[in-house]
């Protein structure tokens, strides 16, 4: 019984149809029993996961293995999170409506599926569900402009970079003679297949997944549709997305492509360099924090990706454990950003933060181990996450690479300590609304997690290092 | 190996953070938390200092292994354990930090008024970071302490410092994690190299001449900055202006001795040619730092920023003697940072003690002060002849141990050094009389109460610290003797065995 293996994406399918007719039926407004709901199916999903064998099944189109098992529980982790975040802020922001909830459950199915995808045609698709899911949620707030441009940029360049995804799979197609990666790897295998159409084909390919994770110079969509997005949207985009897409490339270069190391490396270098140097510069000069956290997002892929550059089983390593705190650290800062909210309305200047010390100084205490920890200073689980992928480029003799990456850590910890410099230096402008439990949740989870993560690391990095053996084998 | 039966530098490191959780989950209002929070802080550091009494009496004088071994596995897979441990190197500065934590708490118990239950958590975090940033035995392991160090001293600065707060706090983070960062990417290299980052193991690893100049260079940007060294000390005066007293004090006494630690931890055992090989170079700018910032103190108009310069001065001579490499300069650079870190901490008490009274650091607003604070003058002149290096006050013997060192290597370094002696005896001499001498100009300064009797119970332990130091020095010199001899004669060997090779 090979279906089994599809059972966590069957399960939420299924559930989100049956959800879908649970919002249309009733006269009621039907958001929060919807969004309860896809929880749950998240919640079942993931134990299907944990469960779940190893095997390829349709024809190899799907595979199932520990790596895909890691990549998969991550990004329901996001989801479950992202869906939590979401519920009060739409319940008071007047954008209750069930289908948002449903949106980001499809585009989890979608996830999941590249997540597994082990042949072109699968990567295309679960990439679609994922995207087409997301361009609507971008402009969930109709009636606000720049809710309506988020969605339309993101949708504008989603597709251009879509179409240089399958343009790239056609050349790929075309030299490899097939769009199942097994069979890529073998005719790559061979000798005398190294065509330049080849190395044409992926370099397009991986620079239309570099726009999903919007690594340098693909980043352009993200400042605009991370500041007009909905924060909860917001939120969901820098987590879950972003894992499943780099989980994808990871597989795909590591697997199919492996053997053309040397050229795809030249690229993963470069677009590593480059965003974590505009990650850092970029960020500075901004007011408003979503803004940000774009900049602080991209900068983050930039360190991530470094692992992908070295290319070992260490840097592979270095970059799931980098992917994983990375979505604790991000989704606790969202949690904090979307509890900014003064006499109803939501505010995103980063001198709104301003005396949080004083009016709220639990949340303040999560923030600042939030930005102490992505600025990379221990002993909070982002100096982990950047010394495992560090070691490895370290290993390998990416020195450029390595001091590139220190040196704009550097001039990352600027902008995060300013944001602590905002909530315990300056003046309060008054205490925000009082936040709902379930960010109070998330906050101490995802606290609690990047701060205790040095007491407990062995079963992250054991978890991650079974991964990726499954990976290379 | 544990001497005590017990892992007592674990419990040392980590009670203060207890103490810092059970400050977390008082509740009440602003004033029941404010004195729960000055009480519970005042005695944890008591208990912690009193455990640490363990280490003076339990620690074996004659051996330059480590004692009070701990070892646990932390990452397996990566091969790195959470080990701790004192030799003579480290045992002395363990002792330091646990004995100013508590007289700092004590200075701030009127100093600060606000976020009372805040301040004394990040003290709290401090100690932590600090105790355990000189037991630890593992490269990661320390770094995570070394760099840790920074986020409640930047809270510190931050929160309670003076007007220009920002700017102090984020140049004194900034400036030393650029350092610390390049010194993170050596320890990779070490660990990838040598398999381990185990600081025992990888002491009996030896590296190639040509990657002990990166990595000597590498360590150099984080220790350089930390110590700090000129030119790259700019940090220090703004850090020590803003920071509030008892800020101040834990930076000089032992934020400094980080950096000088890490030559002494670090540089000189891993790297014993690449350190041969710069001293000339560190040579050159530690009597630039020690001519260079005497001239500079004696041109401040701010109190503390004459001290922080002179710290930079005093600083200077603990890097001219660590690159001694011989037993006199070894222990006289230990010996000055112990007495440094008494002094110059006390010397900010001694500030902070005007300041909270005066509310200015200016030296042109004092005068007279003997008259109406005899008493306090008394303990600001004691304190001033031992940063002076009086003989019979805790600075003599460590410089006096350096000059010699310096001599039997170079007698133009060893001039240097005593040049930085007279100065020193110049702007000290000059900051006091300004202070405590001459007529009394202003009204407000009639009007001074001598000190309290809590400031009697902060320098009474200071005082007696400095005397002690000064009369009875091989009370403490026994301590490091066994350690400073071997790392003497390592290095001497390492050099030996190179010179060998390249012939």
């Amino acid at each position: 019984m090979t279906w089994t293996l599809i059972l966590p994406e069957l399960v939420l399918s299924l559930a989100g149809l049956g959800l879908l007719v649970a919002g249309v039926v009733p006269k009621r407004e039907m958001h929060f029993p919807v969004a309860m709901g896809a929880l749950a199916a998240i919640m079942v999903a993931a134990a299907l996961t944990i469960a779940q064998g190893d095997g390829a099944i349709f024809g190899g189109l799907y595979v199932a293995d520990a790596f895909s098992r890691f990549g998969k529980l991550l990004v329901l982790a996001g989801a479950a999170v992202g869906i939590i975040l979401s519920i009060d802020f739409n319940e008071r922001s007047g954008l209750a409506r069930f289908e948002f909830p449903l949106l980001l459950l499809f585009s989890t199915v979608g996830m999941m599926i590249m997540v597994s995808a082990n042949d072109l045609m699968t990567l295309y698709m679960g990439l679609e569900l994922t995207s087409l899911a997301l361009y609507v949620v971008a402009a969930f707030d109709r009636d606000n402009e720049r809710s309506a441009e988020a969605g339309l940029k993101y949708f504008v360049l989603g597709a251009l970079a879509s179409g240089l995804l399958l343009y790239g799979s056609s050349l790929v197609y075309g030299f490899a003679g097939s769009t199942n990666f097994d069979q890529i790897a073998r005719a790559l295998g061979a000798p005398d297949t190294g065509s330049t159409g080849l190395v044409v084909g992926v370099v397009f390919v991986v620079a239309g997944l570099c726009f999903k994770i919007s690594a340098v110079p693909f980043h352009m969509w993200t400042p605009d549709v991370y500041e007009g997005a909905p924060t909860p949207v917001t939120a969901f985009f820098a987590g879950a997305p972003k894992i499943a897409a780099v989980v994808l490339l990871t597989r795909m270069l590591a697997g199919p492509f492996g053997e053309l190391a040397a050229q795809w490396q030249q690229v993963i270098i470069l677009v590593s360099a480059l965003s974590m140097i505009l990650g850092a510069f970029a960020a500075i000069g901004q007011n408003n924090i979503k803004r940000l956290m774009a900049y602080s997002s991209i900068a983050n892929i930039g360190y991530a990706l470094m692992g992908l550059a070295v290319a070992t089983d260490a840097g592979l390593r270095g970059l799931l454990i980098y992917m994983a705190i990375y979505l604790a650290m991000t989704l606790g800062s969202f949690a904090v950003l979307i509890s900014m909210r003064r006499d109803g309305r939501a505010v995103e200047r980063i001198d709104d933060l301003a005396g949080l010390g004083r009016t709220d100084p639990m949340m303040a205490l999560w923030m600042a181990i939030f930005m102490f920890s992505m600025a990379g200073v221990p002993p909070m689980a982002g100096f982990f996450s950047k010394l495992y992928v560090f070691l490895p480029a370290v290993e390998a003799g990416f020195w450029a690479l390595a001091i590139i990456g220190v040196l704009t850590s550097v001039v990352g910890a600027y902008y995060y300590l300013r944001i602590v410099k905002v909530m315990y230096f300056d003046a309060s402008l008054g205490a925000f609304d009082a936040r709902p439990m379930g960010l109070s949740l998330v906050l101490n989870v995802t606290g609690l997690f990047t701060l205790l993560f040095i007491l407990f690391p062995a079963p992250l990095i054991a978890a991650a290092q079974g991964a990726i053996a499954s990976l290379i084998e | 190996m544990n001497a005590a039966g017990f892992p007592l530098l674990s419990l040392l490191t980590f009670l203060p953070l207890v103490g810092a959780l059970i400050i977390l989950t008082v509740r009440g209002d602003e004033k029941i938390v404010a004195s729960n929070a000055r009480w519970t802080a005042l005695w944890t550091s008591v208990i912690t200092f009193a455990l640490s009494l363990i280490l003076w009496v339990q620690f074996d004088k004659s051996t330059a292994d480590f004692q009070f071994v701990e070892r646990l596995s932390w990452m397996p897979n990566l091969g790195l354990n959470y080990v701790m441990g004192v030799d003579g190197i480290s045992v002395l500065f363990v002792l330091l930090a646990t004995f100013l934590t508590p007289l700092c708490i004590l200075a701030s118990w009127e100093a600060i008024t606000t976020r009372v239950r805040e301040y004394m958590i990040a003290f709290l975090v401090l100690e932590t970071m600090m105790v355990g940033m000189f037991c630890a035995l593992d490269f990661v392991l320390f770094y995570v302490f070394f760099e840790a160090v920074l986020i409640p001293m930047f809270l510190i600065i931050g929160v309670w410092g003076g007007a220009r707060r920002v700017y102090a706090a984020f140049k004194f983070f900034l400036y030393t994690l650029l350092g610390s960062v390049l010194m993170l990417l050596a320890i990779l290299l070490l660990w990838y190299r040598a398999g381990t980052t185990d600081i025992v193991q990888l002491m009996s690893t030896p590296m190639p001449a040509e990657m002990q100049t990166w990595v000597f260079l590498a360590f150099f940007a984080s220790f350089a900055v930390k110590v700090p060294m000129w030119p790259v000390h700019t940090w220090l005066p703004d850090a020590h202006v803003e920071a509030p007293t008892a800020g101040s004090v834990i930076l000089a006494g032992v934020l400094l001795k980080m950096g000088a630690y890490g030559f002494l931890r670090f540089s000189l055992p891993l790297l014993p040619e690449a350190s041969a090989m710069f001293a000339p170079f560190m040579f050159t700018l530690s009597v630039v730092a020690v001519i260079y910032t005497s001239f500079v103190a004696l041109a401040q108009e701010d109190m503390k920023k004459l001290i922080a310069y002179s710290s930079v001065a005093h600083m200077g001579i603990v890097t001219l003697g660590i690159f001694t490499f011989n037993a006199q300069g070894l222990s006289g650079a230990l010996y000055t940072m112990l007495s440094h870190g008494i002094v110059s901490g006390a010397l900010f008490l001694c500030v902070g003690v005007l300041y909270d009274r005066v509310h200015s650091r200016e030296i042109a607003r004092y005068g007279g002060i003997a008259k109406v604070m005899p008493a306090y003058a008394l303990v600001f002149m004691l304190f001033t002849m031992g940063s002076v290096a009086l003989p019979g006050l805790a600075g003599f013997p460590g410089e006096l141990l350096v000059i010699v060192g310096a001599w039997r290597v170079n007698p133009w370094v060893a001039l240097g050094a005593a040049t930085g002696m007279v100065l020193g005896a110049a702007y000290m001499l000059y900051l006091y009389r300004r202070v405590a001498f001459g007529r009394i100009q202003r009204d407000e300064l009639r009007a001074l109460f001598d000190m309290s009797p809590r400031e009697h119970a902060i320098f009474a332990p200071l005082v007696i610290m400095t005397l002690w130091m000064g009369i009875y020095p091989q009370s403490f010199l026994d301590f490091f003797a066994a350690s400073v001899a071997q790392l003497v004669s390592r290095h001497e060997a390492a050099l030996g065995a190179a010179r060998l090779a390249g012939m």
